[in-house]
């Protein structure tokens, strides 16, 4: 007996020792989150590095007029889609994870649709259905024979901050629902066991223990919110992110605009590290599928308030807008619709899958090689990798453009000196700059779905591979791959149509012929022309669900 | 009698398959009740039903004598009383394992709150892992931690699913003790699932086991092995093989390796045909019915052995063809294939009628 | 067994190959060398805007012209990035402002040519010849002929006229149109009469300034207010599709400087590799030829005098320009967008 003992714990010994030296058959590992950190650094360095030319004259500018009231607009703007998100993203990932309610499978699904809707098309089509000279108010007028000044202002932050809830939600929705349905229905029955009723389970339980997926999901939000600049000048709402255009374009300083970004950026960084230290040791991660534990039927007046809700969501945030978007592209389509919009599309679709294609990969092995090495330095490195997201598009364009261009002159001289031939421009220019921005843009929606999935991993699943003879290439493939598969799915489908919504990075870095139909919403609408913009937006729709309706059959089996 | 749990007749269907079929049980406060089963056979969903997670489609369920379910009505599980340890323990992982056994405790005043679970932390000896969080725990710490969870209210019953099936053997006997140890020193009324018997010997004073949907038999864990109610209980307690024998008279039955004597099997009413001589009947005989004596002229084939310790139980092939178990004294070394001279040496009878096989 | 992952694997395989071979391509096709002549144009005017023009030059001198539209802020940045290495030969804005910045900035070159300067008027060039005009765009008043007596208005200064309290739309001052006319006016009028009249302005606004254009001639066609500042092509588009508005243009200050005009021009990067052919494509699309398809396209005025105006726009009548070197757009925009936000227009 005791022999036996014994021989068990030496070879558990030679088992950790032979781990280290698994590791060491590619060191590499270590420096993938590195590299990519040093990548995404790249732009941001360089929007940082405006730190240093002094602009304090515009500076004075705006803060003697209008910044005090774009960081109240701002927070404002914020605060409101968050909560916004918040509530309904969260309510609806729980009623569709966790209840029974009619049409819960259809909602469930349906209710990612908006995703593929960016949010300056909802905009628009917000702002032309319900604005002062829109059918709504004006078939009010005739109706009733008056003003109705009692229409709420169209244009109003109230609106700004509506339309971006219903764009933005999905995200939130989606990683909350993610979480509810790993653990939420086990986690209600234990707290009912304990004497909570089901309302008190969801708020004292299932929330917090859903917080680091809703967080993420609320920290992608917060990004997206600030770093947006089409949805709020379609409203004409200003917020500090119009500040840095002004400063850009009105102002002539892109310096000035870098200075604010980086402040952007480094608040952003702050909330995310605030927010990592809060969780310290907490570990959220259900590791087991829970077992049976039964939907909560809703009844009566509950069930169809639900599904009321529900709908009423859908209707806003994607029924109206298609429909109207689809009105409108009719009413165009004879007119504007050629041989070119097949080119477009193609276009869209391509860059889209590749760059969801590499952004995942380049996630994986990020989030790989941070699960390999837990310590801080790698930590911070995942952190900063994902810090692109923050930026506005068009200033981490810019961030991008200007170090590919140097880099790109460097050679070019080298080569005129060393081999006297013109080499021009080889990198910029190319897919390979606009897809290293779309990376360094959309890490950050890659990352949570593929960091969340990773946790389920245990440590024993790893060992059990190495002990059965895989590691390194093997074990990822054949273990960790099909693990991941769901958020990976997750992740490839939210760049997919990020990257297909993206107007100014596709715009700036896009090589010549490569127009999109982004680019094409993009001079309709900067002619003020929203109903032709509707046609390249419906086709961009379209081309956006097929993702997500892929990612839903992977998902929802 | 003070009955505290009362089922009366639950049925439970899962879409048309039922799943719990008339199923009636009362249990007394302080006793420790289990459900013991083959998986799928409707266990858990009995306790499901118990804690109120599930609605029953016939039959009542009594608490303490009060009506909690019936097909129409359904009392929310959290007004029930009743705790719940979870096979998967369910522990809140964002949670201090204090946080976690003072969870329930919303009711009670902080200081004594604070008090019960240290008592508890205590009880269950994770004094010193107070703010430690479950990731951080073994298995079997976890486990404990989910019972002293589900006990910090003082539950007028508490319902255990399966909780040692995560925890390796020896742990899982270690522990099936101790938390009898505990559930009696916390006077707690108890009932436990598991398709484990030995875990349900340990623990439970009284065990009903279950094939599809139904209890075969509600008894102590002697009767269920010495006087199992059919075949089903008799083949899923405690090894053994069935041979066919002849009824002799109402007190002994007649196999291929003797004749046994005893009260002739319990389990027939009074108008038994299996008890009429000259009936064919299959007759349980235990590894430990079967002795080793080199002086009996019957000698059986060794066809396979487990050394056990203590013993070495030996399938052995008899003359007539049959195989059967014998438990011998391990100093009794055998080969494989070597003949074997065995004795008969049982003091009671469990036959069944040859017909229902089927169970 | 064996079959189905083969087939698999082979399918992947395939994929990546063609994902390979997509991007090779790509990569040649974006920095192959030019072999025919070729022009590469930068572009903040959208490309139906351009196009047509671009083709009838190909057609007409067999040079390719390749181009890439971006707002002006990204284009001028770009230049700079790639400084010498630029592949962009030319660049076109749809304001003067943005080309005053880049000649400033050193990115554009002089062109001497007799040909520009006989088509295009000095006020509607850089003077250093850096950059040229190539449509001239009206900015005027548009208002609601049910409600306001043309012989109410007289001047953009006169609309800070207390009477016109809640009647007034505006769009954005982030535009760059409302920029360049601010400017002006701070040249003609200096800033401290600018500032009060947009303070005036302001004071007079019925609703929030709007974000385009078309919006705000909507609103004072359906009532919420009485007049608006639209650039004249916007009036056009939008009345050729819903000719029952009841709208109607305005022409401004005509017994003082004349209407606020802006221009959509071009000018040659001062790193051009094919100047030439870049000189070639300017004078095109400032002669007659090109000028009523580059005006006409977008119902603007023609820059050069001797093309006539499109019938429909010449309906809207003649006016007198205001005469001032539109470079002052450029001198000047962070002057004026700096009052502008002074005086609370946002």
């Amino acid at each position: 007996m005791k022999g036996e003992t014994f021989n068990a714990t030496a070879a558990r010994n030679t088992f950790f020792e032979h781990l280290p030296s698994n590791h060491r058959t590619f060191p590499g590992w270590r420096l993938v989150p590195f590299l990519v950190a040093a990548l995404v650094l790249v732009p941001v360095g360089t929007v940082i590095s405006s730190l240093f030319t002094p602009s304090g004259e515009i500076w004075q500018h705006l803060v003697e007029t209008t910044l005090p009231a774009l960081l109240v607009n701002t927070f404002w703007l914020v605060f409101g889609v968050v909560m916004g998100t918040a509530v309904i993203g969260v309510s609806l990932a729980w009623f569709t994870a966790v209840c029974e309610f009619p049409g819960r499978k259809f909602f469930s699904w349906a209710l990612l649709l908006p995703l593929a809707i960016p949010a300056y098309v909802t905009a628009f089509v917000a702002l032309g259905l319900f604005d002062y000279t829109g059918p709504v108010q004006t078939g009010l007028r005739e109706w009733l024979g008056s003003d109705v000044s009692w229409f709420p202002d169209m244009r109003g932050r109230a609106s700004v901050i509506i339309v971006m809830i219903l764009a933005f939600y999905p995200y939130v929705y989606l990683l909350a629902r993610n979480a509810f349905l790993t653990q939420g229905r086990r986690t209600l029955e234990a707290a009912q066991s304990l004497g909570f009723n089901r309302t008190q389970g969801f708020f004292k339980l299932a929330l917090p223990m859903g917080r680091p997926w809703i967080a993420g999901g609320v920290m992608l939000v917060v990004m997206e919110t600030l770093a947006d600049f089409g949805t709020v000048s379609v409203f004409n709402y200003d917020t500090f992110t119009t500040a840095i255009y002004k400063a850009w374009y009105a102002l002539f300083s892109l310096p000035a605009a870098s200075q604010l970004a980086s402040l952007l950026i480094m608040i952003v960084f702050a909330v995310m590290v605030l927010e990592q230290q809060f969780r310290s040791r907490m570990r959220y991660a259900e590791n087991r599928q829970s077992a049976r534990a039964a939907r909560v039927p809703l009844t009566g007046w509950r069930a169809w308030l639900v599904c009321c809700f529900a709908s009423a969501v859908l209707f806003f945030a994607f029924m109206l807008p298609v429909t109207q978007l689809t009105v409108w592209a009719t009413s165009v389509f004879a007119q504007d619709f050629n041989g070119r919009y097949l080119e477009f599309l193609w276009h869209s679709l391509l860059l889209s899958s590749i760059a969801a294609l590499l952004t995942c990969s380049v996630t994986l092995l990020v989030v790989y090689a941070a699960r390999r090495y837990p310590d801080p330095l790698t930590r911070t490195a995942v952190r900063i990798s994902t810090i692109g997201y923050a930026l506005p598009g068009a200033v981490l364009a810019v961030g991008i453009f200007i170090p590919i261009a140097w880099l790109d002159s460097r050679v070019s001289e080298m080569a005129l000196q060393l081999f006297d031939i013109e080499t021009g421009l080889i990198i910029q220019g190319t897919l390979f700059t606009m897809l290293i921005a779309y990376m360094t843009r959309f890490l950050a929606v890659s990352h949570s779905p593929i960091d969340s999935a990773m946790q389920r991993i245990t440590k024993s699943i790893d060992e059990a591979a190495t002990s059965l003879g895989l590691n390194g290439w093997a074990m990822l493939r054949r273990i960790h791959l099909p693990i991941l598969k769901g958020g990976i799915y997750t992740a490839a489908a939210l760049v997919f149509v990020d990257v297909m919504k993206e107007m100014p990075i596709t715009l700036m870095t896009r090589p010549f012929g490569w127009d999109t139909l982004a680019v094409r919403i993009f001079e309709m609408t900067s002619e003020g022309a929203w109903e032709q913009a509707a046609l390249p937006a419906v086709a961009l729709v379209l081309a956006g669900l097929v993702p997500i309706v892929l990612f839903i059959r992977q998902t929802e089996r | 009698m003070n009955a505290l749990l009362e089922l009366k007749n639950v049925r439970h269907a899962y879409g048309k398959q039922p799943v719990v079929k008339d199923l009636s049980l009362t249990l007394t406060k302080g006793d420790i009740g289990c459900l013991l089963g083959p998986s799928g056979c409707g266990k858990t969903t009995v306790l499901r039903c118990i804690a109120g997670f599930e609605s029953i489609s016939a039959g009542e369920i009594l608490l303490n004598g009060k009506q909690v379910s019936n097909p129409q009505f359904s009392l929310p599980p959290e007004q029930r009383h009743i705790g719940m340890v979870f096979q998967d323990y369910a522990l809140f992982p964002h949670l201090t394992v204090a946080a976690n056994i003072g969870f329930g405790l919303h009711r009670m005043q902080k200081t004594e709150a604070a008090a019960r679970v240290a008592e508890l932390l205590q009880t269950v000896g994770l004094a010193d892992s107070s703010s430690r969080f479950p990731h951080e725990l073994s298995g079997g710490q976890q486990q404990r931690v989910a019972l002293a969870r589900a006990l910090a209210p003082r539950p007028d019953l508490l319902l255990l699913d399966e909780p040692f099936s995560n925890l390796d053997v020896s742990l899982r006997e270690r522990l099936s003790l101790e938390i009898r140890d505990i559930l009696k020193s916390q006077n707690a009324t108890a009932i436990l699932v598991t398709h484990d018997q030995d875990e349900a010997f340990a623990i439970a004073d009284e065990i009903g086991v279950m094939h599809h949907g139904e209890i075969q038999q509600y008894d102590t864990a002697y009767n269920l092995y010495h006087k199992p109610a059919n075949r089903f209980v008799a083949n899923f307690i405690g090894k053994g093989v069935f041979l066919s024998g002849t009824v002799l008279d109402s007190h002994h039955v007649e196999i291929e390796l003797g004749t046994l004597a005893g009260e002739i099997p319990h389990q027939c009413g009074q108008d038994c045909r299996v008890c009429s001589p000259g009936h064919s009947v299959a007759v349980l005989v235990r590894p430990d019915d079967i002795v080793h004596d080199d002086d009996s002229p019957i000698r059986a084939t060794v066809l396979h052995k487990a050394f056990r310790g203590a013993d070495i139980l030996y399938t052995l092939r008899l003359p007539g063809g049959s195989t059967a178990l014998s438990l011998v004294p391990s100093h009794h070394n055998h080969a494989i294939g070597e003949k074997i001279g065995i004795r008969l040496e049982a003091d009671h009878v469990v036959a069944f009628s040859q017909s229902d096989e089927q169970q | 067994m064996a079959h189905v992952p083969k087939v698999k694997k082979m399918a992947r395989l395939c994929f990546k190959r063609y994902l390979i071979a997509m991007l090779c391509t790509v990569s040649v096709l974006a920095t192959g060398a030019s072999h025919a002549e070729e022009v590469v144009v930068y572009s903040a005017r959208i490309e139906q805007l351009i196009k047509p023009m671009f083709d009838a030059f190909t057609k007409e001198s067999g040079i390719r012209v390749k181009f890439v539209t971006d707002k002006e802020g990204a284009l001028l940045a770009r230049l700079k990035a790639e400084g010498k290495n630029t592949p962009a030969d030319m660049l076109i804005t749809s304001d003067a402002g943005n080309l005053w910045e880049a000649a400033r900035e050193g990115l554009l070159q002089p062109v001497e040519s007799k040909i520009l300067e006989s088509n295009i008027p000095a006020n509607l060039r850089d003077p250093e010849n850096q950059w040229f005009g190539l449509s001239v765009r009206a900015r005027t008043i548009i208002y609601n002929t049910q409600r306001v007596k043309p012989g109410d208005l007289s001047t953009y200064e006169a609309l800070a006229d207390p009477k016109w309290k809640g009647r007034l739309c505006l769009r954005t001052s982030k535009k760059v149109y409302n920029q360049s006319l601010v400017a002006m006016m701070i040249a003609e009028l200096g800033e401290a009469k600018t500032e009060q009249i947009i303070k005036g302005w302001v004071a007079n606004l019925a609703t929030d300034p709007l974000s385009d254009e078309t919006k705000a001639m909507e609103f004072v066609a359906a009532g919420k207010c009485d007049i608006t500042i639209a650039n004249t092509y916007y009036y056009g588009r939008l009345m050729e599709k819903k000719p029952s508005l009841p709208l109607a243009i305005f022409w401004p200050n005509q017994e003082g400087s004349g209407v606020h005009v802006n221009i959509s021009g071009a000018g040659v990067t001062r790193h051009a590799h094919s100047a030439p052919a870049a000189i070639k494509l300017l004078e095109f699309l400032s002669s007659e030829k090109a000028q009523n398809l580059f005006a006409d396209v977008n119902m603007e005025y023609p820059v050069n005098s001797r093309v006539p105006v499109d019938p429909v726009v010449a309906a809207w009548g003649s006016f007198k320009q205001n005469p001032i070197n539109v470079k002052k757009a450029g001198e000047l925009q962070a002057d004026a967008v700096k009052l502008m936000d002074r005086a609370g227009y946002k």
